[in-house]
């Protein structure tokens, strides 16, 4: 039989499944082990308890200078930015991506600019923020929107493009309003891949949020990582990146479940 | 009372002739079936009544006033796909068209006038043979069905002239037998005015109480472009059916062979 129609079973999808991050664990161990039974004092790869001691610090202990545990208080400012700076984004590329799906005037008014505007690498126009906006939170929340608007715009314009026209002929057969096919036909329609858009948003919005907290920032989980760095405080900048990368996964699973609830009619064509 | 009348339509696309010179009166309660091989135009003149197509000459009046060059209201339809809205419930589906009607800002009825609504939207329903399935999403639905409740949601709306685009060509044949008893039925109690785009003779002459062939007359390559489709059979259906009158009363739909053959030489 050839291999590509041999299917595992459940169990063993599973086992598969859990492999790799079994592998990277047990290479991490063996190589901290080593390292440390050579040098007690080495830093580069700490093992489990040393990372739980630095940051049982961060977690539990009063931070001496301004009173927060800090890394409650980087999390929940750093979810602040994100969730600031994709509600943004969502907000515009809903107006503006079904207008511009929609209405043929405003796809030609929008559509060219932001696809030329979307060319722009991010990052390049922080320095511009931080002249403009200042170097406070309304930096990194602009950083965020710009960078994932228009990717989010061009896909809920998509989106509204690709609804049968048939459907929008039937709408206006039963003597639909351009207003009332937005709101009854176009949203409804729209609103399950706008969450399909915010999961893949979310990925260059983290990416945004640890840069402009890296370069311009005084709390955050980005700014920490980067701030410890100088003192190669791996035993904190490991657990840190596991609970971004934890956190991207919660939210991802949780839109990914609100899609479900709230669009039991929607199913996406392809496997997720 | 509704009378659809196309005068002198041509439609060319550039140097395409497509349609040349169609003139149709359509008299109220009648049910029209387009027939023609592929190709010969008549998505595109059922697009022009539509209002999606305007004609490159010559006028359709609706009622003696000229149409809107756009979908609306007056002219319902039914397409083969994506006809129903995927993210309406059954009931819902069938509501959106009196909610569009009486609720210009919102699209959505609350309270009495609501309860009206869905009460006639179940009378439709049951009509089609839809009642148990109201709250379903038409995703849970077979194409049939799926077919019949587009016939119920454009039939809610009370349009004028109902347009149908190959509705049923996209059936198994057994479900195509029960729709085509069920559109009978609906066109003979309703009292409605069809115009139906089919490429099936059998279906054709099974409904409608007249078949309209349209037919390129030259097809030689070299002529193809410069001569459009026209009228080349226009067939009163023997014996004919009459509508306000319950279906099965005597009414028989066996096509006379000299008119299928006919009709055949009309289409190949």
């Amino acid at each position: 039989m050839r291999i590509i129609n041999r299917h595992p079973s459940r169990g063993l999808y599973v086992l598969l499944a859990s492999l790799p991050f079994i592998a990277l664990a047990i290479a991490y161990g063996i190589g901290s082990y080593q390292r440390l039974s050579i040098n007690p004092a080495d830093k580069i790869l700490p093992s489990i308890t040393q990372m739980m001691t630095a940051m049982s610090e961060l977690m539990f202990v009063q931070d001496k200078r301004t009173g927060d545990y800090l890394f409650w208080s980087d999390t929940a400012i750093s979810l602040w930015r994100l969730a600031c700076g994709m509600g943004i984004s969502i907000a515009i590329s809903l107006v503006f991506g079904v207008a511009a799906g929609f209405i043929p005037w405003i796809r030609a008014l929008v559509k060219p600019f932001v696809e030329a505007f979307s060319l722009i690498p991010p990052i390049t126009i922080l320095p511009i923020l931080f002249i403009l906006v200042g170097l406070d939170e309304a930096s990194k929340i602009t950083l965020i929107a710009i960078g994932t608007a228009p990717l989010m715009l061009r896909a809920v314009a998509l989106a509204v493009e690709e609804i049968p026209h048939e459907m929008i002929v039937k709408a206006q057969t039963l003597g639909a309003s351009t207003w009332q096919m937005i709101t009854r036909v176009v949203l409804p329609q729209v609103l399950p891949k706008l969450i399909v858009a915010t999961r893949f948003a979310l990925i260059p919005a983290w990416i945004f949020l640890v840069s402009a907290e890296a370069i311009a920032a005084v709390s955050g989980l980005g700014y920490r990582i980067f701030l410890v760095r100088r003192f190669l405080s791996m035993d904190v900048i490991i657990p840190y990146v596991l609970w971004i990368t934890l956190l991207a996964w919660l939210m991802d699973i949780c839109l990914a479940m609100l899609q479900r609830r709230l669009f039991p009619w929607f199913q996406p064509e392809s496997k997720s | 009372m509704t009378t659809l009348v196309l005068e002198k339509i041509w439609k060319e696309y550039g140097d395409q002739i497509v349609l040349e010179n169609i003139d149709i009166t359509i008299e109220s309660g009648s049910f029209v079936a387009l027939v023609g091989p592929s190709g010969c135009g008549k998505t595109t003149l059922l697009k022009m009544l539509l209002g999606e197509e305007r004609p490159t000459s010559g006028r359709i009046l609706l009622d003696g006033v000229p149409l809107k060059p756009e979908p609306d209201w007056d002219r319902g339809v039914v397409f083969q796909r994506y006809s129903v809205f995927p993210h309406l419930t059954v009931l819902g589906n069938v509501l959106v068209g009196r909610e569009f009607e009486k609720s210009r800002f919102l699209g959505r009825l609350f309270g009495s006038r609501r309860e009206a609504a869905v009460e006639d939207a179940r009378t439709l329903l049951k009509s089609v043979g839809l009642a148990d399935h109201e709250n379903k999403y038409p995703a849970a639905l077979s194409g049939g069905m799926q077919q019949r409740l587009a016939l119920a949601q454009a039939l809610m709306r009370k349009p004028k002239i109902l347009l149908l685009d190959e509705p049923f060509g996209a059936l198994d044949p057994g479900i195509r037998a029960e729709v085509h008893a069920l559109m009978n039925q609906l066109w003979v109690e309703q009292g409605i005015t069809v115009v139906m785009v089919t490429h099936d003779l059998s279906e054709a002459f099974r409904l409608g109480t007249r078949v309209i062939a349209l037919e390129r007359r030259r097809n030689r390559p070299e002529e193809k472009e410069r001569y459009g489709a026209t009228i080349a059979h226009d067939i009163a259906v023997w014996p004919p059916k009459k509508q306000t009158k319950l279906n099965g009363s005597a009414i028989v739909t066996a096509t006379p062979p000299i008119l299928a053959a006919d009709a055949s030489a009309a289409v190949h």
